[in-house]
């Protein structure tokens, strides 16, 4: 594979030889020379067209841990405010030589457009609403880490769905580990055409939390992403809570050794309760350091071997 | 020694493995004036057992466990741009760590000494120890770098263009070490 532009890119096989690798990455961390020498020489861009702390960070020191040469474009910095086209952004930078280019951008398909204009190796950090495959890749090594092989495990994907690229994402990269997914949503931010999809890909969807939940061996609430509605797609954020949040009385119907896992960042009190996100169970910041794991294992697979 | 004429040719059987072993373990001590302060870091992937082996056997001889981990050297392989992408393997170092440490590498073959290069830079990152050798069970010659072996089980003279194959019984079916 030479780009990662979508979890289809991946075989099940291939996703876990790039857990074994994150395996190996974690250890970096806990050194004291944070270093390999793997990816000396190579030049990586991250090309951030939208907010992001985790992910843009995550990429960054990842990149630098493996020796590359890192550098960081953010759209505000850019001469895409002053009206430069993606194509002509993307094809200026890799003029210069960059072996590869890690891209956030608001359209969705904007990474496999990318990869078709560029010699560099595309890796997708979120395009649009359609996927988000290193964040899938992390969520599912966290879980695999806490409940061990996902054959057959039950988890919950619960919140704003339409607008969600973790969301698509993580079905594809759960049912393909052996997962099975139950989506969650109120039926305005269900999206359309979910069923055939679900049929196909063997998940299923539920607009009731509350039954879902007591049957689950992981759940993810996903963020209700203000920034991305102009519609109203329920009365109120309390409404949301009280319908789809995971309170502090929800938290009781979960198995006592569910990981809760969020992709961040958190909306503390609309999606998910205080007590929940800081709770036991909670696997966020495990999922924070799985991703830099995650992401290292990815730059290490895609370049610091010959194409194959 | 065993000559096959229709395939490899066997230059090591098990009981000459298993004496090559017992007589490192002895040189490592006596070189060392005992088991203190040594770490055996055996490099993936038959180094490792054999490292295990040389360990149970100085546990034997001196009476005390020796410390022993596992070293992967695969991103520091100096060809890694020249080949499709490796899978790494563990690196695991005993909790005592390495630094101040007398750290013997342990490893089945030693051809062109570039994977001990890798493993020098490797311990490096991992900290300072205050001596590094390097124990190995067959040297076939053909250094491509100033290296060499502190220990060696068994020098054995060969062509660049022959293939010298060590088979564990940990890892393969038998122990073995053929040239073909």
């Amino acid at each position: 594979m030479k780009h990662l532009l979508s979890i289809n890119d991946v075989s099940a096989d291939q996703i876990q030889e790039i857990f074994a690798t994150a395996a190996d990455m974690h250890d970096v961390q806990r050194r004291e020379v944070k270093k390999l020498p793997a990816l000396r020489g190579r030049t990586v861009v991250n090309m951030f067209f939208e907010d992001s702390t985790r992910t843009r960070s995550s990429f960054e020191i990842a990149g630098k841990w493996l020796s590359a040469d890192v550098i960081n474009i953010s759209a505000k910095g850019s001469s895409a405010s002053k009206g430069e086209s993606l194509r002509d952004t993307v094809l200026t930078v890799c003029a210069m030589g960059v072996d590869g280019l890690v891209i956030r951008h608001p359209a969705s398909g904007a990474a496999q457009q990318v990869s078709e204009w560029v010699d560099a190796v595309v890796i997708n950090a979120g395009d649009g609403m359609h996927e988000h495959p290193t964040q899938a890749l992390l969520d599912a090594y966290t879980l695999q880490r806490r409940l061990g092989s996902l054959e057959g495990k039950h988890v919950a994907l619960i919140g704003d769905l339409t607008h969600s690229r973790v969301f698509r994402s993580n079905v594809l990269c759960l049912t393909k580990l052996g997962a099975h997914v139950t989506v969650v949503a109120p039926p305005t931010l269900m999206p359309s055409g979910i069923g055939p999809w679900s049929k196909d890909a063997g998940f299923s969807t539920s607009y009731d939390i509350d039954d879902v939940l007591p049957d689950v061996d992981a759940v993810m609430m996903l963020r209700v992403q203000k920034e991305r509605m102009s519609g109203g797609f329920f009365p109120s954020a309390r409404e949301y809570t009280v319908g789809y949040g995971l309170t502090r009385d929800r938290l009781k119907l979960l198995k006592p050794d569910a990981p809760i896992c969020h992709p961040g960042p958190m909306n503390r009190g609309l999606e998910i309760a205080a007590d929940a996100a800081d709770a036991a169970q909670s696997v966020v910041l495990e999922q924070v350091s799985s991703g830099l794991a995650i992401r290292m294992a990815v730059l290490y697979h895609l370049l610091a071997g010959e194409e194959s | 020694m065993t000559n096959n004429q229709a395939g490899p040719r066997i230059v090591l059987d098990p009981g000459d493995i298993a004496r090559a072993l017992t007589r490192i373990a002895h040189e490592i001590l006596e070189r060392n004036k005992g088991a203190t302060d040594l770490v055996l870091l055996g490099l993936h992937t038959r180094g490792v057992p054999l490292a295990h082996r040389i360990a149970e056997r100085i546990q034997s001889v001196e009476g005390v466990a020796v410390a022993v981990g596992e070293l992967d050297v695969t991103m520091y392989r100096d060809d890694l741009r020249k080949q499709p992408t490796r899978r790494a393997h563990k690196t695991a170092i005993p909790p005592g760590g390495i630094d101040d440490k007398i750290v013997v590498l342990v490893d089945d073959v030693l051809f062109s000494g570039r994977t001990i290069r890798a493993a020098l830079d490797a311990l490096a990152d991992l900290g300072r120890p205050s001596a590094v050798r390097l124990a190995v069970l067959v040297d076939r010659g053909h250094r491509e770098l100033p290296i060499r072996a502190d220990h060696v089980g068994k020098n054995l003279p060969s062509a660049r263009s022959e293939r010298v194959s060590v088979r564990l019984a940990e890892c393969d079916d038998s122990d073995e070490v053929t040239i073909s």
